[in-house]
């Protein structure tokens, strides 16, 4: 299939693996911002081809896993109110919340429904003018235009049962973040391909240079990976921190300027809780003032409401790198696919979710794997 | 002669109008209506000797051996899809379970649920498929039942059937059979039933042509029994969560590991489209017209012959072997060369955002 099959070529990857493995002098520790970057990785085997050569730190990058239980609590708190249409991506119905996820409020007699669009939940809104429309407004600023769009459309059209739950994070903040901890070991980032088509990468051109770690704009399929990493190998090797750009056949430096535009006249920068992680300073996107309308926390009063998360999920360390998710005591005991306690265990582009299957893979039971 | 309600110069009359378009509780009343819905709508199409018989069970011969039953509910929405319907689908899915067993198949039963306000011409187009698939696969449909709830308890109709098949002593293939060496085979390319069902729902905004693939599995059994018997060691019709669930059973069950070459697996370019947009995986999409063969690597060859020789098993290719090694699981060679788990999922495939 066209702009597919072209960047899954067997003999190209295996020539690319063999190039970053001569240039390699030494293990190089390189993190993956994207959890559709984490996928490509795992559902590929690409590690273990790299021989040791490049270590992959699964990033923060995927919505799924940082979303904070806080705004979960809150989802599930709206979907299971009768007036309410409660509309998501797929993958947010698995996340456990404190008490249960979207699916079991859905099989309580919530209404919960799965789009694939904002402008999709926008549609059932004009549908269903006697009911409440919500959408869960996740994701990075990849999916902050869309949703950017929706708001500004139901404004437009003077859609008044619209609303969403929003829980936008931005990528830039959450790198400074990994990087300043006293414990990183992150020497190289895989920009996330698809938040610099929106974005570009002028902002991360302060970030490389600040910490002197080479970040390569990078797309999803596996020669797009392979290609970053040899780009960051060689950048390390040769002592630079530069900002490169792998996705040519989608990123320009300033990104996709009327969808920016977008996205700052709708949403405004505000600190966000990052599940696992804790507060970072700035990284999260909320409705602007004159859009609180369609706020769904200050349109059903949630604004208040906090949660903490059980301290025994030791999501936080595994999505900074610092834990492995076989080290962690619950891994594979009170924590699995099944009955996950944090969000990657659940996310098939979730960190632990993939050890979890790749242990069993290795022979090693779950029990061993853990300490 | 009924007088038309409504019609001018009469009286409006209380009793259910027989002449309707549309199924009304009064069809499952087990009176009058029922009586003319089974004899207008049902035997036309589905009658035999056996269920003409109308008594309260059919008899029938079913020889000196064992037999295989099966039974399946079907559900599905939307009820007509590109590709076939819920009447087709109900035959072919508890057909191809009973042949999988190395059953073959004689018998069907029936039962419907039907929602009050079915329009009679969906109803009709129904059970002409049935009536169409039963025909193709030599089967009689020799009991059935309708019942008919209120309107908003079911989506239009809802279909159970079972079949039963005659079982030959010497040809036995099971889940538990698969030994390491042995060859997968897969009988043509994966994914269309389940990406038709999903594109044909509503609320998603892609257009495919994607058809579904439900067929009749029968022949292709057939020409796999005759040519080699009972080296056919395990069958599978790989339908809900798709071939990676159907070889995960088969793994558990013989205590084997499976080894796939992802290159090998056939995947229309619409459904892996799809797919991709949707952030879905092929392997876990319900297939309802291919099956899975696993037989001894020095049989491969004639198997994979025989189901060429049908037109539904064309485009059969061998897909991995079975290993002594990670028993109980399914690895996926990669096109680049990599490995990883295929494994079970916890639920239905979810749709993910990015």
């Amino acid at each position: 299939m066209k702009y597919l099959s072209e960047y899954r070529d067997g003999e190209v990857a295996r020539g690319l693996i063999q190039r970053i493995r001569r240039a390699a002098t030494r293990p190089w520790v390189l993190m993956e911002v994207c959890g559709g970057q984490t996928h490509t990785i795992v559902r590929q085997g690409l590690t273990e081809l790299l021989g040791g050569a490049v270590e992959m730190i699964h990033g923060p990058g995927c919505p799924v896993c940082v979303t904070p239980l806080e705004q979960i609590d809150k989802a599930l708190r709206l979907a299971a109110d009768s007036n309410v249409i409660f509309t998501s991506f797929g993958d947010m119905l698995r996340v456990p919340g404190s008490e249960c996820d979207l699916l079991q409020v859905r099989a309580r007699g919530g209404q919960v429904r799965v789009v694939y669009s904002p402008l999709d939940a926008l549609d059932l809104a004009v549908k269903h003018p006697d009911k409440q429309v919500v959408f869960f407004a996740v994701g990075f600023e990849t999916t902050a235009p869309a949703n950017a769009m929706a708001v500004w459309r139901a404004r437009q059209l003077g859609i008044r049962n619209f609303s969403m739950l929003v829980s936008h994070v931005t990528v830039p903040p959450a790198m400074e973040a990994i990087l300043s901890a006293p414990d990183n070991r992150v020497q190289g980032f895989l920009a996330a391909g698809h938040v610099c088509t929106v974005m570009g990468w002028t902002e991360y051109e302060p970030i490389a240079e600040r910490y002197r770690v080479p970040i390569i704009v990078t797309g999803f399929e596996p020669l797009d990976i392979l290609e970053g990493m040899l780009l960051a190998v060689r950048q390390l090797e040769e002592g630079r921190h530069e900002v490169e750009n792998q996705y040519l056949r989608a990123v320009r430096r300033q990104g996709t300027p009327a969808a920016r535009e977008l996205v700052s006249r709708v949403f405004r920068l505000v600190d966000r809780k990052w599940r696992g992680i804790g507060e970072i300073p700035g990284s999260g996107l909320a409705l602007r003032e004159e859009f609180a309308d369609f706020d769904a926390e200050y349109r059903f009063g949630l604004e208040a409401m906090q949660v903490s998360e059980p301290v025994e999920c030791r999501a936080g360390d595994v999505l900074k790198g610092r834990l492995k998710p076989v080290q962690c005591p619950a891994f594979g005991k009170v924590c699995t696919p099944e009955h996950p306690l944090g969000a990657p265990m659940v996310s098939s582009e979730g960190a632990c979710a993939a050890y979890y299957n790749y242990g069993r893979f290795r022979g090693e039971s779950a029990e061993m794997a853990a300490p | 002669m009924r007088e038309q309600p409504g019609a001018p110069g009469t009286l409006i009359c209380p009793a259910p109008h027989p002449a309707a378009d549309r199924i009304q509780l009064g069809h499952g009343s087990g009176g009058k209506l029922s009586a003319a819905l089974l004899r207008d709508r049902f035997l036309p199409l589905l009658g035999n000797e056996v269920l003409c018989q109308g008594g309260d069970a059919a008899v029938v011969p079913a020889g000196p051996g064992q037999i295989a039953v099966s039974t399946d509910t079907f559900v599905v929405q939307p009820i007509e899809f590109p590709g076939g319907n819920i009447g087709s689908l109900a035959v072919h899915g508890t057909l191809n379970d009973v042949a999988m067993m190395g059953g073959r198949p004689q018998y069907l039963t029936a039962g419907f649920i039907l929602e009050e306000g079915l329009r009679f011409e969906v109803l009709d187009r129904v059970v002409e498929a049935m009536a169409r698939s039963a025909r193709e696969a030599g089967v009689q449909v020799i009991a059935g039942d309708t019942k008919v709830v209120e309107r908003g308890k079911a989506d239009g109709l809802y279909i159970n059937t079972t079949g039963v098949g005659l079982i030959e002593p010497e040809f036995r293939p099971a889940p538990d059979r698969a030994r390491p060496g042995d060859q997968v085979l897969l009988s043509g390319p994966i994914g269309r039933h389940g990406m038709a069902i999903m594109a044909a729902r509503e609320g998603l905004a892609f257009e495919t042509e994607i058809s579904s693939d439900s067929a009749c599995l029968v022949p292709l059994v057939e020409a796999l029994r005759s040519a080699i018997g009972d080296d056919v060691r395990v069958l599978r019709d790989p339908t809900r969560g798709g071939v990676a669930s159907a070889l995960n059973e088969i793994a558990v069950a013989s205590g084997v590991g499976v080894e796939l070459e992802e290159r090998a697996i056939p995947v229309p370019g619409p459904v892996l489209a799809a797919c991709e947009m949707l952030g879905l995986d092929p392997l876990y999409v319900a297939n309802e017209g291919v099956l899975l063969a696993i037989v001894p690597a020095a049989r491969a060859a004639a198997a994979l012959a025989a189901l060429h020789s049908h037109p539904l098993g064309s485009r059969s290719v061998f897909i991995g072997r079975v290993v002594a090694q990670h028993r109980g699981l399914v690895s996926l060679s990669t096109t680049i060369g990599g490995s990883r788990v295929v494994d079970t999922l916890p639920g239905d495939q979810l749709p993910r955002i990015c």
